[in-house]
């Protein structure tokens, strides 16, 4: 099994929600994030005196599945979340070692 | 102000349309303060909003005793003594002011019950103390502030709004007063340049300098938390200052709607030359600019709106917005740490307002092709003003921070004062964050143990 991360923009998230149902996702965590890559964030002026506000609003979405859905799985993320704007954000896979839900005890893929 | 009078040739009679007006008034005015506390409050951070709420709405508590007690009597009584101040004891406890012996309402000559003008001049005296708070957010002790609000008010603005308005050396009747001919006329603050903006931003600006910077001013971000609150704040302002300046017409008359007008046409324009800079020096126009402008605006023409006409006052609030727009940068430049910048706007807008009289004032202004002696009186009266208020308030401020102290523990600071001086946070957004109740054991409540065990407490 896999955990696919995948920080975007938050108005990105009803596209790739539709787009991951679409595929076959059943069920997704999604938070709040903030954060910067390369372009940093803006500034804000309050009466004269500037601000750089470096921390954007971002949305963190994470999925558990199949080590054979996570290829696509990525592919339909990154593609319901781009813009080909900068700030589109980023999405990585790291290995799961085992899943249980909390219901019923059950373990593994079955889990999902 | 217009002068006021217990006594005169023909005994009074009770003008309703006015008493309702300044009933009116007075509550509109007493409305400020904690329409400044939201102003205030948005440009706080999150973490110190409820502390400057608290400053307000102390002073209110504070002031609005001491003025019962003391404060009108200081002011306003018929004992002045040396054109100074009042016998604080000729009318301590608003005695006699009520009714007379033979049980009739005691009336002021403009036909307003003495007891409604006393509720109405409460209020300014409140409002002086709190805007004063705006350069103290986030550091200063809540009992130092609580007792300097009480000793400030006895000792530096009861006796100024005795010399401006009750009579004493500063008003028409002392120093500046009289003249010949044409000339014959005398120091104007209409609704309290002098007495409330001058004296509070400066009373600001020593305080800022007495209690210090705040930790991380100029190196930490102090953004505003709430912007939305400071425009409701200035917008509920604007609103209380028609109490303000109209009513201090003392009469429902034609005066009060000029004063109305006039306020309203200096602050849009104000507010106009405040974003006016903001487009030119940070390329763009700014909500907090916009409430600001309002804000300078109201100050500036405080002193002036019966005096002007309304193209006047066109043109003393669209300066008064430039000039509050440029001097907020100064305590970058100069180092101190007035926090919401009440140097800037009421310190500089008051100055400006009570010296344009002098040059825009539609009888007496150099501008309307009068001589220079406005000129030079509302100039000095400032100077006197600001001379009287640094150097009592240095005072207070150096005896409190000898004895109380000023500020509050660095930590507690870093932490947000909310918490070290209330035991309150603003706002819980966070469902994780409420905490728990401390485990009291209740009659007949059960625990469970790890072992499943039922144990009864």
């Amino acid at each position: 099994m896999k955990l696919i991360t995948a920080i975007i923009k938050p108005f990105k998230l009803d596209d790739v929600k539709d787009a991951l149902e679409a595929y076959g996702i059943a069920g997704m965590t999604v938070s709040e994030a903030n954060g910067y890559g390369r372009q940093r964030g803006h500034s804000e002026v309050y009466r004269g005196a500037e601000y750089d506000v470096d921390l954007v609003p971002k949305v963190r979405i994470e999925v558990v599945v199949d080590d054979m859905d996570a290829r696509s799985v990525v592919d339909v993320m990154v593609k319901s979340a781009q813009t080909g704007r900068i700030g589109d954000g980023k999405v990585w896979t790291v290995p799961v070692e085992d899943v249980t839900r909390v219901r019923t005890g059950e373990h593994g893929a079955s889990a999902l | 102000m217009r002068q006021i009078a217990l006594v005169t040739a023909d005994p009074p009679v009770l003008d309703t349309g006015t008493t309702a007006w300044m009933l009116i008034s007075a509550s509109l005015v007493l409305l400020m303060t904690p329409a400044l506390a939201l102003f205030y409050g948005g440009m706080n951070r999150s973490k110190s909003v409820l502390n400057m709420l608290m400053m307000s709405f102390v002073a209110v508590g504070v002031v609005g005793v001491v003025y019962v007690l003391w404060g009108y009597s200081m002011s306003f009584s018929d004992n002045d003594l040396g054109g100074f101040i009042s016998n604080p004891f000729t009318n301590f406890g608003l005695k006699d002011l009520i009714t007379d012996a033979s049980g009739a309402t005691v009336l002021m000559d403009t036909g307003i019950p003495a007891i409604v003008f006393v509720g109405f001049q409460l209020t300014f005296a409140i409002l002086t103390v709190a805007l004063i708070s705006g350069s103290l957010s986030d550091r200063v002790r809540f009992g130092t502030w609580l007792v300097f609000s009480a000793i400030w008010v006895t000792l530096v603005y009861f006796p100024l709004a005795h010399m401006v308005w009750g009579g004493g050396l500063l008003s028409p009747d002392g120093w500046f007063g009289g003249g010949s001919g044409d000339d014959a006329y005398g120091p104007i603050d209409f609704a309290g340049g002098t007495v409330v903006h001058i004296n509070a931003g400066m009373a600001a600006l020593v305080l800022a300098v007495l209690a210090g910077r705040r930790v991380g001013f100029g190196k930490v971000p102090m953004r505003p938390h709430n912007v939305p609150l400071t425009m409701l704040g200035a917008g509920l302002l604007w609103f209380g200052w028609f109490g303000f300046n109209a009513g201090s017409a003392l009469a429902a008359d034609g005066t009060a709607g000029l004063v109305w007008v006039n306020t309203t046409a200096a602050t849009c324009a104000a507010l106009l030359g405040w974003l006016l800079v903001e487009r030119i020096r940070d390329g763009r126009p700014t909500s907090i600019g916009a409430a600001s402008g309002v804000v300078a605006g109201l100050v500036a023409i405080t002193p002036a709106c019966a005096a002007l006409t309304p193209i006047g006052s066109l043109v003393l609030g669209g300066v008064a917005g430039v000039l509050s727009a440029l001097a907020v940068g100064l305590k970058y430049r100069f180092g101190y740490d007035d926090s919401l910048d009440v140097v800037g706007v009421h310190l500089v807008a008051g100055l400006w307002g009570t010296i344009a009289i002098g040059l825009l004032g539609a009888d007496t202004g150099l501008f309307y092709g009068h001589g220079l002696r406005q000129l030079g009186i509302q100039t000095a009266v400032a100077a006197i003003a600001l001379a009287y208020t640094g150097v009592l308030t240095l005072a207070i401020g150096t005896a409190l921070k000898a004895t109380m102290g000023w500020r509050i523990d660095e930590d507690d600071e870093v932490a947000g004062i909310d918490q070290a001086q209330h035991a309150e946070s603003a706002y819980e957004m966070s469902t994780f964050a409420g905490g728990r109740i401390p485990r009291r054991p209740i009659a007949g409540d059960r625990a469970v143990t790890r072992d499943d065990e039922e144990v009864s407490v």
